[in-house]
């Protein structure tokens, strides 16, 4: 990979350091309801879904597909190289979504439906969550872009 | 009973120079249009008893905050009875929402209400900074600057600005309806069409399809076109008990219907549908709280901080279907000044100046007036009846508000 660009860091804190020191192991976690199975994202300490209050880290498969994506071309940051920002819905659930970066392909070549798994960014001890595209990904079709349904999270 | 905002009227606007890099403060830029929104409202200071203001001192990036209503309160040495500012809420409709519901509920009589930006003197000569470059955060310690609450979810992947944010909600309606650039051009054109006959507009030359293609691309597939221009102003109205639009020398607008809902989950990236996220429930709540329909409104002023989410609009506020914005908007003739649904007549923030939120109501209370010069609907540049009902929005991704207005002549 080409040199590690400049980021804005997490403040860390006990909600949250699970998530970004999670990639020290090549795993991806998210915050999991332990009764009834539901992805949270960003963690919080009650599953919406069925009001347990059993909620813990789970790993997930670190695979997803590009929801959406943009290239950016403005310099914010001093960096004048074009980059792809994406918003990646992970397999394990509808609606679970990361804002992320695409790399490892031209940003070009991004596009919804896109099939990418997790790669790590270390900073410290910050491991940023970022999508390439997945080497065992079936060809690209049509289906691909329209998976996943809307998810309001209700809370019961 | 009746409902609370059919006992509120916008009796007086006002509105400061606009323009790029004024160099004067937010105070001053703020008296200036107070001044103007309460003498227009046939009142003085000394009748002002409310004052609220969106989004309240110290908030966001330089210029983003004009001053907060403690110093506007002292320099106008106001005595107030009510009191409000805060950025969360509707949009930047909040703070005029909040002064409607402090009237309504008898709290006060005539609420002063404003916003103010110095974003572009704040920026100097250089281009938009991203959110965290400006010594936001905290906890850097001299390294990269950190940041907790929802801006840990985009700021370190380098999605340093609503640009970004939103160019990802505006490529999936891209995906799901076929939705194309020149469609999204048009509120581009239309906005600096508009502009050509506003004096105080900040962009005002013409602008033809080939320029809008020729801007370069900030976030794809936005162009800087796309995006508002941040300017100096001010804009304040006055809102008053109803029984005051007979003691005005012009007509008032009343507030027919306000829109606040916020009914999914409120964040950019988690939002159930990313192609419309919030203006959905408050374009749906508007509609909720009145007899009127989308057919019966004269004009709109719908939110520009891009163009996209005009067209968000024009699909919450049931102009036209769920994805049918692109089409609605093709060729411009529809939205035009002399179309069936007159939209963002002053030029919009894309051509005016990003006035934030404000620039939309006060222009649809001049409309409703007759007062808006060349470029009013009904007037001798487009002809046909004035307009009577007006439909203004506010705010994008998670953070949205609409209101109905409609004219009343008390005198």
């Amino acid at each position: 990979m080409a040199e590690v660009p400049f980021r804005v860091q997490p403040a860390l804190d006990d909600e949250n350091r699970f998530f970004w020191t999670s990639g020290e192991d090549g795993r991806l976690r998210f915050a999991r309801c332990a009764d009834c199975g539901y992805w949270l994202h960003p963690p919080i300490p009650r599953c919406p879904a069925c009001g347990s209050r059993h909620v813990a880290p789970h790993a997930v498969s670190g695979r997803g597909q590009v929801w959406s994506f943009t290239v950016n071309h403005h310099s914010w940051d001093g960096s004048t190289e074009p980059y792809a920002i994406g918003l990646v819905e992970l397999d394990e659930q509808p609606g679970l979504r990361l804002t992320t970066n695409v790399v490892g392909c031209a940003p070009d070549d991004v596009h919804i439906g896109m099939r990418v798994r997790v790669t790590f960014e270390q900073h410290g001890i910050v491991w940023v969550p970022l999508f390439e595209p997945d080497p065992d990904a079936t060809p690209h079709t049509a289906a691909d872009t329209t998976a996943g349904t809307a998810d309001r999270g209700a809370d019961a | 009973m009746t409902d609370f905002e059919r006992r509120a009227v916008i009796s007086g606007i006002g509105q400061s120079d606009v323009g790029r890099r004024l160099g004067r403060t937010g105070l001053d830029l703020t008296i200036d249009a107070a001044l103007e929104a309460i003498a227009d409202a046939g009142l003085g200071t000394g009748d002002i008893d409310g004052i609220a203001t969106y989004p309240g001192a110290n908030q966001g990036p330089p210029g983003f905050s004009g001053p907060g209503t403690p110093e506007v309160q002292d320099a106008l040495r106001l005595e107030v009875d009510w009191h409000s500012g805060g950025i969360e809420g509707a949009a930047q409709l909040a703070a005029v929402v909040n002064a409607v519901m402090a009237v309504g509920a008898g709290l006060a009589r005539h609420v002063l209400v404003y916003r103010t930006v110095t974003e572009s003197s704040a920026q100097g000569g250089g281009g938009r900074s991203g959110i965290g470059m400006d010594g936001g955060g905290g906890g850097g310690g001299g390294g990269a600057p950190r940041f907790g609450g929802p801006l840990q979810w985009s700021l370190p992947f380098r999605a340093y600005s609503a640009a970004n944010w939103l160019a990802m909600n505006c490529h999936r309606h891209m995906h799901e309806f076929g939705t194309t650039s020149e469609q999204l051009a048009q509120i581009a054109l239309n906005g600096r069409r508009n502009a050509g006959r506003n004096p105080r507009a900040v962009y005002r030359d013409p602008m033809t399809l080939d320029d809008y293609f020729a801007s370069r691309v900030i976030t794809t597939p936005f162009r800087l076109f796309d995006c508002d221009a941040p300017v100096d102003g001010s804009t304040a109205v006055v809102v008053s008990t109803a029984d005051h639009a007979r003691a005005v020398d012009h007509p008032v607008a009343r507030v027919e219907a306000v829109g606040t809902a916020l009914r999914g989950r409120p964040s950019w990236d988690q939002w159930d549908d990313m192609t419309t996220m919030s203006a959905r429930d408050a374009g749906a709540m508007v509609w909720e709280r009145t007899d009127l329909s989308p057919a019966d409104v004269d004009v709109a002023e719908l939110y520009d901080g891009f163009s996209f989410l005009t067209m968000t609009w024009l699909e919450a506020l049931g102009f036209c279907g769920r994805g049918e914005s692109g089409p609605f908007v093709e060729g411009g003739g529809r939205i035009a000044l002399d179309g069936e649904l007159p939209l963002n007549t002053h030029g919009g923030q894309l051509s005016a100046g990003r006035l934030h939120g404000f620039g939309f109501i006060h222009e649809a209370v001049l409309q409703l007036r007759g007062e808006a010069g060349d470029r009013q609907v009904g007037g001798p540049q487009a002809p046909g009846r004035l307009p009577e009902v007006a439909a203004v929005a506010n705010g994008g991704g998670p953070i949205a508000g609409a209101m109905i207005l409609t004219k009343e002549d008390g005198r």
